[in-house]
């Protein structure tokens, strides 16, 4: 193979990927024929996608997303709905697949259950804390008014008279 | 030649911040006064030099001079001219750079403005200033060099983000980063004053200025990338809970701690240790979040900044200034004894209230943000920590910080009565409970929180007049109007930032509750009805040019009940050819009640267009909030007691006595 062959065989590539690129139009997150007829498992399945993670995205819900895989996992929850799963049959579905990675909502099991108690373990700490300072302030006694030094006494005077 | 001299000035001002962060620290030390003088015109100097560094960079980009590796990699000859000149922050060196260049402005802002501070502490403060701006040439200079050449200049670039090409996120960073750099000053005045041993009422007075510009600037700051979500992402969320989000969320909340907490040092004498820990913080956080930004270790949609190895070196200069002041907090806080001493119930212990949510809902937020990390660290889990957690863990505390703050701030100084602050705000808790009321009896089936978020905004901002109408004291009306006017600019500040909030959380319940969506396919010609609005697909032009792109453009008409046409919107679609990326532009038509929002999408095998309609009630009204809040810290920003502080700061024993009541 010459040299010039493979340049022209490498351009033709690199130029059908720019087209691939370019003529690939933008999804818009939920199409039209995704959405279910029944509303009450439409709005079951906009709530399940909302809380699922799109796996090739920078932190994006499949219902929010545009990636190709989002519109397949939207369709797969749709599925699974029509089929008669219950909403945690439909995600214990997908996390089955995908792996918890996809929980926009972390699990509360094992080392989560520090995350889901942090709030309320730094707030009783926290309220502890500023209660006890709270109590100590109230019942401190104010320094003596001789703080003052003779040269600010001086100056308080001359102020005063002002 | 010109990017040679501003790659030259740059060097230069690395040397003058190594000879500024020592030489003023020592004469401080040793009480030579000349050596601390040298601060001043080191700082000016710096400045300069960083801005002639900063404008050679610029002249780069606007000129296109694609010898440039940064200019080849982020322009391109057709971009806009506005576009050409954001691209110089638009990516990591140029951000970085503009980073130093605020640092140092700060700094000289100081040295300008700091005639009122005692020479030492002023001294050190530049010098602690000028060793932060250090690490930062360092790591322009050694790891991130806007300055570059390219051996051989290509024809032209490589273009901008296209999502970067807007105006809201073109003037974002220079927001946040004003923000995020002025807590520097905080931090600063913090350690200089630990290295001085010496916290007084008039080391709050000249912290809390410095702290509310970060926070205003922050605030816009914030306020603009929420914005620019809204209208660019193209289905209208304000706020995502994401990685590089949260990391602007967090030195905003402390720094909202710190500027509460600093009145209380400034008119009480108390709160002083915590006060300092705050401020070394709140820079800490702002250290974090551009770790976060600039490293990309937390995957988020501001991919565009991403490079692990350069967080490294962000993530030494953070061990090193939070170790080092850390340590030196341990050593010395022990010695700023509080003076202060309030009742239980008192303005102090609201105050305290106030920094103990803010506080722990910043480091909720923080180890929310983190948390991924740290289960990756441990076990062999990969874990997502989404909306929903944040949701959960953050509304509890904005709902009792939204609660608390009119009571707050009616509370008398030293010693108050609960019961007399709910008298003077019982027509407040009347209005509000009767429109959350009102609110959740037209809104059947939908939860109780956005009655209850609507209540509460009217707690707020109802509560914020009541306090300025009580500062008017007793008699004629007539007369308390008179006297509304001569209030301090401080508790003009305080109402209007108060109630911006309750703004914010207004348009945040409404949306958050009541937005109307719908998902078709829109056939031109065909109307149809979403909510109160009939909407018409009239035509879609394809291979409409743009300077830099190629749209597919929509007009639809949106008429009201009555069929009157009350607005032609055009939602598009985008292609930057350059950068191969598609983009989409919302049509929105703007109001006070609603948004009327819409996104286009593909054609459909059978004809007609996919668009996506959502009617989002009261949606400016979280941006309008955003933006009094702002204005709120700039009235408090202009008190007349921030001019006058040099006859204070020498005599620290009568200052109680002048101050206007807060």
């Amino acid at each position: 193979m010459t040299a010039r062959a493979s340049f022209g065989r490498h351009a033709a590539a690199v130029m059908a990927a720019l087209m691939l690129l370019v003529a690939v139009p933008p999804a818009m997150a939920v199409q039209p024929d995704e959405v279910l007829a029944d509303p009450l498992l439409e709005e079951r399945a906009r709530d399940i996608s909302a809380g699922l993670r799109c796996v090739v995205c920078r932190n994006e819900s499949i219902d929010q997303s545009n990636a190709e895989i989002a519109r397949d996992l939207r369709l797969l929850v749709r599925e699974r709905l029509v089929a008669g799963d219950s909403d945690d049959d439909v995600i214990a579905y997908v996390v089955d697949r995908y792996g918890e990675y996809v929980l926009m909502r972390p699990t509360m099991t094992g080392g989560n259950i520090l995350l889901w108690l942090a709030p309320l373990a730094l707030i009783l700490a926290g309220g502890g804390l500023s209660l006890a300072y709270i109590r100590r302030r109230s019942g401190a006694v104010a320094p003596a008014e001789a703080a003052l030094s003779p040269e600010e006494e001086a100056r308080l005077q001359a102020i005063l008279k002002e | 030649m010109i990017t040679e001299l501003g790659h030259f000035a740059l060097i230069l001002a690395f040397m003058v911040s190594l000879f500024q962060m020592v030489v003023p620290l020592v004469g401080a030390h040793r009480g030579n006064g000349a050596w601390m003088a040298v601060a001043d015109p080191a700082a000016t100097t710096q400045f300069l030099l960083t801005a002639f560094s900063f404008a050679a960079l610029t002249w780069a980009f606007v000129t296109s001079d694609f010898s440039l590796n940064l200019v080849t990699a982020n322009s391109h000859t057709d971009k806009p001219m506005l576009y050409k000149i954001t691209g110089v922050w638009g990516n990591h060196e140029g951000s970085l750079l503009l980073w130093v260049l605020i640092l140092t402005l700060f700094g000289a802002c100081a040295a300008w403005f700091g005639s009122n501070l005692p020479p030492t502490l002023k001294a050190r403060v530049l010098a602690v200033q000028s060793s932060v701006a250090a690490a930062f040439f360092a790591f322009i200079l050694f790891t991130s060099n806007p300055f570059l050449r390219l051996a051989m200049p290509p024809m032209n670039g490589q273009d901008l983000n296209p999502l970067l090409q807007d105006p809201g996120l073109a003037f974002h960073p220079p927001f946040l980063y004003l923000g995020y750099v002025g807590l520097s000053m905080a931090f600063s005045f913090a350690v200089a004053a630990l290295i001085e041993g010496r916290v007084d009422a008039a080391w709050g007075r000249w912290v809390r200025p410095w702290t509310l510009a970060a926070w205003v600037f922050l605030t816009i700051g914030i306020g603009l990338g929420s914005w620019w979500a809204y209208y660019e992402l193209g289905w209208g969320g304000f706020w995502f809970w994401d990685p590089v989000e949260n990391a602007s969320l967090m030195p905003w909340l402390i720094a909202a701690a710190l500027l509460h907490s600093a009145i209380v040092v400034e008119k009480r004498e108390a709160l002083k240790s915590w006060t300092i820990l705050l401020a070394i913080l709140a820079f800490g956080f702002s250290l974090i979040g551009t770790f976060i930004v600039r490293s990309g270790v937390l995957t988020s949609v501001h991919a565009f900044a991403n490079d692990p190895e350069r967080g490294v070196y962000i993530l030494g200069i953070l061990c090193f200034f939070m170790g080092g002041s850390l340590f030196l907090f341990a050593l010395r806080a022990g010695a700023m004894e509080a003076k202060g001493v309030f009742s239980t119930v008192s303005r102090e212990s609201g105050l305290v209230l106030n920094n103990l949510l803010l506080a722990v809902s910043t480091f909720v937020v923080f180890i929310g943000t983190i948390w991924p990390l740290v289960i990756e660290m441990f076990s062999d889990r990969t874990v997502s920590v989404g909306p929903p957690f944040f949701n959960m863990a953050f509304t509890p505390f904005a709902l009792a910080m939204a609660v608390a703050m009119p009571l707050g701030g009616m509370l008398a100084w030293k010693r108050a009565k609960l019961d007399r602050a709910v008298m003077q705000l019982m027509p407040a808790l009347i209005l509000a409970v009767a429109v959350g009321l009102l609110v959740w009896a037209i809104s059947t089936g939908k939860s109780a929180l956005a009655p209850i978020g609507v209540a509460l905004s009217v707690w707020l901002v109802a509560g914020s007049l009541l306090d300025l109408w009580s500062r008017t004291g007793r008699g004629a009306v007539a007369g308390r109007f008179a006297r509304l006017w001569r209030l301090p600019r401080a508790d003009w500040g305080k109402a209007t930032a108060h109630a911006g909030v309750g703004l914010t959380m207004f348009g945040v319940a409404t949306l958050t509750g009541y937005q109307l969506e719908d998902i078709r396919v829109a056939n031109p010609g065909q109307s149809y009805q979403v909510g109160a609005y009939e909407v018409e697909l009239l035509v879609v032009d394809q291979n409409v040019q743009g300077p830099n792109y190629i749209s597919t453009m929509a007009h639809v008409a949106i008429r009201d009940r009555q069929g009157r046409q009350i607005a032609l919107l055009h939602p598009e679609k985008r292609i930057y050819p350059v950068a191969g990326m598609p983009t989409t532009e919302a049509g929105i038509d703007s109001g006070w009640t609603r948004d009327v929002y819409l996104a286009l999408g593909d054609p459909q095998p059978g004809g007609g267009w996919a668009l996506r309609t959502w009617i989002k009630p009261f949606a400016n009204w979280i941006w309008g909030g955003t933006i009094i809040m702002a204005l709120g810290g700039l009235l408090s920003l202009s008190d007349r007691r921030y001019r006058v502080a040099a006859g204070a700061a020498k005599a620290p024993g009568i200052r109680a006595n002048e101050m206007p009541a807060e």
